[in-house]
């Protein structure tokens, strides 16, 4: 079917592979170079950045306002109570740690797979990661009730002499989420270095000499520098390939450990996973799409990006729909009274319409439309998928926390829940604070790994000098 | 460091990696060692031809990932058998199956930590000064897409003028003398 597609003499494809090109040809490392630093080293400012930024500002002082009203008057004004309650903190929490997943996968994972084409996107997937984890960081420290007491998470030598309890997979949760956090940023600062060497001695200002000075360290590009540069390289992606994995999973135990019915299962670490990778690339489309086109970075971001992400959330999404269907099948095969009703409660119960809205969104849509390449490669159609598979992977953590919680064991304490405005406030500030932060990144930071990029051109190609006379 | 006066060194651009790794080759072969490749983007070939193999970092790494994981059992341990026992359902204090988890991830933690600032402790980083930031042709060339070969003033072999006429066999763009 893909041979069939693919036009003759269609430049965007590379005649040896008949895939996509993973950048457009014609470049060379100075165009790369001044491509990606014109972003940043440039006098003005797009009006649209200007508008967007002011728009997110907005949202991040939303959140400002629902977090101290949250300070002042305690967890009661969201709509968690007994028995939910774990309620949108904690659905945010999993959802923007595994929108956080996508980033290391793309940076570590397939670095390791040697997937050249990851080259163009993993600067802004990695950044994605970091000011995911940081939206996700904020619940679980803000739901605690009284968050000025969040040090006693760590083990630390108090004068009551009182410890963390290490048998609690909420107390492995701040290891993990806590490492996690610090290997991204270490990973993405790392491996930025180079790239800040390139804008310190680009950028014509003082004031960004000295910024880009400072923040590359002295960077000079020494063979020496770059061979043990891209052995700690190798090494963060080997050691951020189990994290990531481990991260969602020790995520995961915190619902598996406990004795609820629909959230006692083994199914859950690796269908966790999964999600959080099939909900990443969702946010890696969603924000690739329009900054591709806002940079006009079509030659660097190609369709072979796009059809690989489209891929990527397929092979996901299939996962994801073994987990859904173990969970059925487990609960009418384990036999046990209350995994059926909980399962028949989240389907058919007061609360069914969340659990369809999840099936139409991760399932319905993106696994039958997916399939086609010419669908993949539409880039209209690429965001939209993404935007739908994002509201899926939302109401997927909604219908675990939420529904599971409304009807456990006992009838009479059955009870429901609704979320108040707070909680919207907080979830839609979090979006807001996560769009304020990229979009710093992007006007201040490069957002592609130029060195990484040159790697790709052709000109990288050490040939002897019999073929090079040739050329 | 101490503070030095003279030249730093000669150094000689190129504009493709082969010319450098092929300039590198013989002058490594030459005899002469002190010496450094500045490329903007890893390239493998150049590290061989001038003799540098292998680094410290995974050893770092591993060093790092396994104290910090032991640190980490140990905490573990000490605190849920001596510090603060706590009897959980019937538990054992030294319940060491639940310990793992947060001893693997600081095994991360600390060979990611080591992997990362090692790597830049035994590259000399930070030094935001360096003499080869004094070369007119440097800062716009080696961070974008020229590669250098610089011949150091330490080697026992160098002379001004005959290392000048020496690397100007490998056809260089040009070739500059750096001062200190």
């Amino acid at each position: 079917m893909a041979t069939r597609e693919v036009k003759p003499n269609d430049p965007a494809i590379d005649p040896a592979t008949g895939e996509f090109r993973v950048i457009a040809p014609g470049q060379t490392f100075r165009s790369i170079t001044e491509k990606i630093v014109r972003i940043v080293l440039t006098p003005h400012t797009p009006m649209g950045w200007f508008g967007l930024f002011t728009v997110a500002g907005g949202g991040a002082v939303m959140l400002l306002v629902a977090l101290t009203w949250l300070f002042l008057k305690g967890v009661g004004i969201w709509g968690i109570t007994q028995p939910v309650a774990w309620g949108f903190a904690i659905i945010n929490f999993v959802w923007w740690i595994g929108i956080g997943h996508a980033g290391t996968l793309i940076s570590a994972i397939l670095l390791l797979f040697k997937q050249g084409w990851r080259n163009s996107i993993s600067r802004f997937a990695e950044a994605m990661t970091i000011f995911a984890v940081a939206c996700a960081g904020l619940f679980p420290l803000v739901h605690m009730g009284r968050p000025w007491l969040g040090y006693w998470l760590f083990p630390l030598p108090f004068t009551m002499t009182v410890w963390p309890q290490f048998r609690s997979p909420l107390m492995w949760d701040v290891f993990a989420v806590s490492t996690y956090a610090t290997i991204s940023v270490v990973f993405w600062y790392i491996g930025m270095v180079p790239d800040l060497a390139t804008m310190r001695d680009r950028a014509q200002s003082k004031i960004a000499q000295y910024f880009y000075g400072m923040l590359s360290v002295g960077w000079r590009g020494s063979i020496r520098h770059w061979m043990r540069y891209e052995t700690a390289s190798l090494l963060l992606a080997g050691l951020a390939t189990p994290l990531v994995l481990s991260v969602h999973t020790v995520i995961s135990f915190d619902f598996a450990v406990a004795v609820l019915p629909g959230w006692h299962t083994t199914i859950f670490p690796p269908y966790f996973v999964a999600g959080a990778i099939y909900s990443g690339f969702a946010m890696v489309l969603t924000l690739a799409i329009p900054l591709r086109k806002f940079y006009h970075l079509e030659q660097l971001v190609t369709e072979r990006h796009i059809d690989n992400c489209g891929k990527v959330m397929l092979a996901t999404g299939f996962i994801v729909a073994y987990g859904y269907a173990m969970e059925a099948f487990m609960a009418w095969y384990s036999a046990n009274h209350w995994e059926a009703f909980t399962f028949w409660n989240r389907a058919f119960g007061p609360m069914g319409w969340s659990y369809w809205v999840l099936i139409t969104c991760n399932l319905a849509i993106p696994l039958t439309t997916l399939w086609s390449r010419k669908l993949r490669t539409n880039i209209a159609f690429m965001f939209f998928i993404s935007i739908v598979v994002n509201t899926g992977m939302w109401f997927e953590r909604f219908v675990i926390v939420v529904t599971s919680l409304t009807r456990d064991f006992l009838p009479s304490s059955w009870g429901t829940y609704r979320a108040t405005k707070w909680d919207y406030m907080t979830f839609v500030g979090t979006l807001a604070f996560f769009t304020f932060l990229f979009l710093l990144f992007v006007r201040l930071l490069p957002m592609m790994p130029m060195n990484e990029i040159r790697m790709l051109l052709p000109g990288a190609k050490i040939k002897p000098k019999v073929a090079e006379a040739a050329d | 460091m101490p503070a030095r006066e003279g030249t730093y060194g000669l150094l000689a651009e190129f504009d493709t990696p082969g010319d450098l790794v092929r300039a590198a080759r013989q002058a490594h072969q030459d005899g002469w060692r002190r010496m450094d490749c500045y490329t903007p983007y890893p390239v493998e070939e150049a590290a061989e031809a001038i003799g540098f193999h292998r680094n410290k970092v995974p050893l770092l790494t591993l060093i790092g990932g396994l104290l910090g994981g032991a640190a980490m059992f140990a905490l573990q341990t000490w605190i849920s058998v001596l510090a603060y026992p706590i009897n959980v359902a019937g538990r054992p204090t030294y319940s060491w199956p639940a310990f793992i988890v947060p001893a693997y991830e600081w095994t991360i933690l600390w060979a990611g930590l080591s992997a990362a600032f090692g790597m830049l402790a035994l590259n000399g980083l930070p030094a935001l000064y360096h003499p080869l930031f004094n070369a007119p042709n440097f800062r716009d060339g080696a961070t974008t897409d020229k590669f250098f070969l610089c011949l150091e003033a330490l080697d026992p072999k160098f002379d001004l003028a005959e290392a000048k006429a020496y690397l100007q066999q490998f056809h260089p763009n040009s070739v500059v003398e750096v001062e200190y």
